[in-house]
């Protein structure tokens, strides 16, 4: 591998760390969404839990 | 506070795009190296940046073990899950560089290498017992592991200084010199990547509290329930 290479595969590799990372924490975003759709049923809200 | 987010986000993509120009047009060639170089304005501002991530979570620890704060806990949490993002950008662009520049991807037994994997695998650890242990002293336990990790951040970062290795000196206090072109280049990536840092820590806070009131209402709810019935 050239010198280049190296640098560019340094740089990528960073970025595809900081990406996989946000991708999770969108994924974790949405599956708490869904979690108060469900909670947001009538029962729940007799009890006074609101979001 | 809703307005400040996105602002600052699209502040922080046109730093970090700056600093990228900066690194790989504007930052002088380095005579030895050569355009290798420029992975040091990757490297080190995200080893910077998790040794600052790992002090916070140090402090909010400490906070956490001496007021039961909460707020200090999800601090300690996130601070520890950025930081360890960070870590291990250093320990992948570590050997991409040390591969042309010493001919070995790792040098086995180096002190400085070894140590900031032992960190990180301390941080990982914190996390994996964040994450599957599901005791009510899981946060006080999590806190005094990560008091342990942060007193291995000094020592990672001055093991320089004490042990013969092929780690190059520390910028910072480490007694060497350099360019103030590439200090400069090296201080707006360090920003860049802190501003960054801070959003991502920012998100992941907003995602943890609300994961804690949904699980307390999960638990309100399954009282609630009449005897019998199952969700």
């Amino acid at each position: 591998m050239s010198n280049n290479g190296y640098l560019f595969a340094a740089y990528a590799a960073t970025w595809i760390i900081h990406i996989v990372y946000l991708g999770t924490i969108v994924s974790r975003y949405s599956r708490l969404k869904r979690e108060i759709e469900d909670l947001k049923k009538p029962d729940v809200r007799k009890a006074g839990v609101r979001f | 506070m809703k307005r400040a987010f996105p602002i600052l986000g699209v502040l922080t993509a046109v730093l970090l795009s700056y600093a990228l120009y900066e690194a790989l047009v504007a930052a002088p060639t380095e005579q030895t190296m050569g355009d290798v170089q420029r992975i040091f304005y990757y490297h080190v501002p995200s080893a910077w940046t998790a040794f600052t991530l790992f002090l916070i979570n140090f402090v909010a620890s400490i906070w956490y073990l001496v007021r039961r704060n909460p707020a200090a806990d999800i601090v300690a949490l996130v601070s520890a899950e950025v930081g360890v993002v960070f870590c291990a950008v250093v320990l992948v662009t570590g050997p991409i560089w040390a591969r042309p520049v010493w001919g070995i991807w790792w040098a086995p037994g180096d002190i400085r290498l070894t140590s900031t994997l032992v960190l990180w695998l301390i941080y990982v650890s914190y996390l994996v017992l964040r994450r599957f242990s599901s005791s009510g002293q899981t946060p006080t336990l999590a806190a005094a592991l990560a008091v342990l990790g942060a007193l291995c951040v000094p020592f990672v970062y001055f093991s320089i200084w004490f042990f013969r290795t092929q780690h190059p000196q520390p910028v910072m206090g480490g007694g060497g010199s350099i360019d103030p072109r590439m200090l400069h280049v090296l201080l707006i990536n360090w920003l860049a990547f802190s501003c960054f840092a801070f959003l991502v820590c920012w998100s992941r806070y907003r995602l943890e509290s609300l994961q804690r009131e949904v699980d307390q209402a999960h638990a309100l709810e399954s009282l609630l329930e009449p005897r019998g019935s199952t969700r």
